[in-house]
């Protein structure tokens, strides 16, 4: 569950270079057998020196004499379930019983080349629903090469050809003599074979006896039972606690500080200035502050309280929400960068029978994991030890080493369970501003940021003022289409981005309907604002999805046609599309056909429902991934929102674990209707306004109806990633279930208080 | 000097009398099972047991639990290590993604369900306010009745 970014698309294209590389084999110190990965691009004498081996194979297998098996996790396990998932599928060619298996979360594994740095364990990182995708192919092949080393390793021992021999789950098999021999057995013998210079075959998939089928939460009972371990909870020796006043103002400055009083705090060690980075600069952390170390968190936490400092607002200091929307309609009014141009637009337009135009508003929302930011970091004069929850752990080893001057290759970083994701963690501000304070303390510190660090001192989702109009001919047909948005791109403050780029982050341009409507312009304005922004689970998908979902019902609604049939109609029949960016290479538009297809026959959208009670529809390909939703609402008089009924349907084209994929269709739309309803980032004066759960009020349960139903189609043999699929949506099918139920068309998000608003009259 | 108990368990606190609760667990008695979330009980994240009743510790300072006994996650299973029905429900229905906030889930489910032993989803909707940021509500959801279920069977 994560998002692309920059930095996390920098990351996942060495993850494709890196990712088919072989396996090695030796022994571990427990005298298991583990079998790895050589370090790629370290030449042959190195990695044959035998010495050193211990350090040079990247642990991915162990299996102990009893049986029992220990697979590597090299990912970082957010919440979307890669730890479970990744197993799955070496368990499944190693032909074990899942049963047996645990599994260890590994480090980040990066080693020094000739030409900087390479990957130990495969890429790491966790974005853009890649996390599955990225090692489908290579880990099987994991599973696969250590099982033909067990049977190799049981055929010399019998003295048979390797072709005699087979496997069950944990043991060789052996037709003739009839012979089974445990793989515990096995190891050191299988260790200490060759590897072959190819992989094996992998298993044909209708022999799946782990994968494609339900498997629960790998640390579910550790998590219940309170010893799952997050970033928050690392406890070293020696460790101190920090926090850090930060500037409540964008870009804003420490102009001087009195820390008489916060020294006087029982427990409070140290107070000093963090230097944050100049205005435009690229961000290494987020803002300017004043550091509080102490012996306990709370006590930093007081010794914050009691600090007094005078802030230099900076240049954002007029900044405001209000300005930045009206700018937005001001910038409208002019022609924007046209990144797209398709047909004769003009033309078309001209021509058209009917053209409808609407707005639409989408806010700057913010990530909140669950688990506030937080890093443990040990600078020492040679090295350095980060441990973090991270969705970028080589993002962390980045950072620390920007912040310590450090070699990479001497910067250790762990990772741990992480609270959370949704992009927040792809960028490692924490980490660096943990190493600072380590740096100038000495100390090994555990940076703890609040719930009110958390959102005023975020990377948002880009807000954006949308322009649609679409020109239709007298048969209801949409000929002409266009999307004009202006936006304040995500794509800033970055190395070597140009101006000209900034709309990539904020218009997907192969996104439905382009190619279907011939005659199709995306016109981009960027309007800056002292707001950090960044990757928000499924980025610009979310905004995008909610404008030209809700839009497509509009069209349909002014031309007198049926929802469900003009989206059929649009999409048409199943055919792979070219899709250029952010989840390509293809898209096949027949797949949402049946998907909207199959959430409408559900919610029985055919049929009549009282006035005040509606059903909408929407559909969005995300990342490679298909997903629909049928949502059924009640809107009372006086305005009184209730949704009553969620389908949601996704085709990710093979479930490798069924049971994540629906926890993530699940967690994905609730994550789409309770940003619709109620999430917003505002700025005044140049600061950001809310601060906690009270003003920035996350879903509870009470929101989610009873009657939620989701399914899992399948289509092939190739899965998608799932961790972004569920949510884009969402929040255009409630909006299109609010008008259906009260024709009140919500075109501005959050919805907020608007129903009751309009109710009113 | 505050005395109490933890997880029956006798423990004291010397420190500041207003640190809340979370923070003596975490830092001082490495009880890292109660979450930070908030800070001003609103995500539930650190709900423990005060006496049996669900309490968010971010909110509770020391000095208000004098002579009382604390039940964390960590002492929520019997002594010999049998679970909760709460904890068998949630192990069931497979209820966590990220996991963060499922023990503060867990024991405002415990506590919920000595008040409402056969809840309807009215009740759950009332009484359980702690967030999930990842969204498991559905299964948190039918894991609630699936945990009164086990409970009134007696497991």
């Amino acid at each position: 569950m994560s998002m692309s970014g920059n930095e996390a698309r920098m990351d996942l294209e060495r993850i494709d270079v890196s990712r088919r590389r072989f396996v090695i084999s030796g022994t571990s110190i427990a005298g298991g057998f583990v079998l790895g990965l050589p370090a790629i691009g370290l030449s042959n004498d190195v990695v044959g020196d035998e010495a050193d081996s211990e350090h040079q194979i990247g642990f991915f297998i162990e299996i102990a004499a009893d049986g029992s098996v220990i697979i590597g996790s090299n990912q970082p396990e957010i919440g979307q379930g890669v730890r479970t998932a990744l197993p799955m599928l070496v368990a499944e060619e190693l032909d074990v019983e899942w049963s047996k298996v645990s599994v260890r979360q590994m480090p980040l594994g990066i080693v020094k080349t000739a030409d900087g740095y390479a990957w130990k364990y495969g890429g790491q990182g966790v974005g853009g629903s890649t996390g599955l995708t990225g090692n489908w192919d290579f880990m099987r092949e994991v599973g696969a090469t250590a099982r033909q080393q067990l049977i190799r390793a049981a055929a010399a021992r019998l003295n048979v050809p390797v072709s005699s021999c087979s496997t069950r789950p944990g043991y060789v098999v052996c037709s003739s003599p009839a012979a089974e021999i445990p793989y515990g057995d096995l190891v050191a013998a299988a260790a200490r074979l060759d590897l072959p210079a190819e992989s094996p075959p992998l298993k044909d998939m209708k022999q799946y006896r782990i994968v494609g089928r339900r498997q629960k939460t790998m640390d579910a009972m550790d998590i219940i039972t309170g010893k799952a371990r997050y970033g928050i909870d690392t406890r070293e020796a020696g460790m101190r606690y920090a926090v850090i006043a930060r500037s409540p103002y964008l870009n804003g400055r420490v102009r001087s500080f009195n820390d008489t009083e916060a020294r006087k705090v029982d427990g409070v060690l140290d107070v000093f200035k963090i230097d944050g980075p100049e205005p435009g600069e690229p961000y290494l952390i987020l803002a300017n502050g004043v550091a509080i170390v102490a012996t306990s968190t709370w006590a930093a936490i007081k010794g914050r309280e009691a600090l007094q400092i005078d802030w230099d607002p900076g240049p954002n200091a007029s900044d405001s929400s209000d300005a930045f929307w009206q700018q937005n309609h001001e910038m409208l009014k002019s022609t924007g960068q046209v990144v797209v141009d398709d047909g004769e637009f003009d033309k078309a337009m001209a021509e058209a029978h009917q053209v409808i135009e609407r707005h639409y508003q989408v806010p700057f929302v913010s990530h909140q994991p669950l688990e506030p930011q937080n890093c443990y970091a040990h600078v020492q004069e040679d090295r350095c030890h980060v441990i973090a929850p991270t969705q970028m752990p080589s993002g962390a080893s980045r950072a620390a080493a920007a912040v310590t001057g450090l070699p990479r290759e001497n910067i250790q970083v762990d990772m741990t369970r992480v609270g959370g994701g949704f992009g927040r963690r792809l960028t490692n501000d924490y980490v660096a501003e943990a190493c600072m304070i380590s740096q100038k303390t000495g100390w090994p510190i555990k940076l703890q940021w609040t719930r009110e660090d958390d959102v005023k001192h975020d990377f948002y989702r880009p807000a954006g003022l949308h322009e649609m109009r679409a020109g239709v001919d007298g048969k209801g047909k949409v000929i002409a289409w266009t999307q004009r948005l202006v936006s304040a791109s995500k794509y800033y403050r970055r190395p070597n981005m140009t101006e000209e780029r900034l709309w990539e982050a904020e218009l997907y341009p192969d996104d439905f309907p382009r190619k279907i409507v011939e005659n199709f312009r995306l016109e981009y304005f960027h309007n800056p604002i002292g707001l950090p922004r960044g990757s928000w689970r499924a980025p610009a998908h979310t905004a995008n999805a909610f404008v030209i979902q809700s839009f497509l019902d509009e069209i349909a609604v002014e031309t007198g046609q049926d929802p469900l049939q003009l989206h059929i109609d649009m999409l048409g029949e199943e055919r792979e599309m070219e899709y250029g960016n952010h989840g390509g290479p293809t898209f096949n538009p027949g797949r949402l056909v049946r998907l909207i297809k199959f959430v409408a026959a559900r919610i029985d959208y055919q049929k009549q429902r009282p006035d005040g009670r509606g059903v909408g529809l929407a559909t969005h390909f995300t990342f490679g991934g298909y997903a629909a939703h049928a949502v059924e609402v009640t809107v009372s008089p006086q305005g009184q929102l209730k949704i009553e009924r969620i389908v949601a349907a996704i085709d990710c084209g093979f479930a490798v674990n069924p049971q994540a994929v629906e926890a993530q269709l699940q967690g994905g739309t609730i994550d789409g209707i309770s940003t619709a309803l109620g999430l917003e980032i505002t700025v005044k004066d140049g600061q950001v306004q809310q601060s906690n759960f009270h003003d920035y009020p996350l879903l509870r349960i009470a929101a989610v109806p009873s009657l939620f139903e989701t399914h899992i189609l399948p289509y092939d043999d190739t899965p998608t990633g799932v961790g972004e699929i569920g949510i884009p949506s969402a929040a255009p099918a409630l909006a299109n279930a609010i008008f259906a139920a009260s024709g009140i068309r919500l075109r501005r998000l959050p919805i907020g208080d608007q129903l009751q608003k309009a109710m009113a009259g | 000097m505050i005395s109490f108990q933890v997880n029956k368990k006798p423990a004291s606190f010397a420190g500041d009398r207003n640190t809340p609760l979370l923070w003596v667990l975490r830092d001082h008695l490495e009880l890292t099972g109660t979450k930070f979330g908030c800070g001003i009980g609103q995500c539930g994240a650190c709900t423990v047991h005060i006496d049996g009743h669900a309490q968010r510790s971010c909110i509770t300072p020391v000095s208000a639990i004098e002579g009382q006994s604390i039940t964390t996650i960590e002492g929520l299973a019997s002594a010999d290590g049998v679970l909760h029905p709460v904890q068998k429900a949630w192990l069931e229905i497979d209820v966590p993604q990220c996991g963060y906030c499922q023990a503060g889930q867990i024991m405002a489910t415990a506590d919920f369900l000595k008040k409402h032993p056969r809840p309807s989803d009215q009740d759950i909707d009332k009484n359980m306010t702690n967030i999930c940021r990842c969204g498991t509500y559905v299964r948190i959801r039918t894991a609630i009745h699936r945990a009164a279920e086990l409970a009134a069977s007696g497991e």
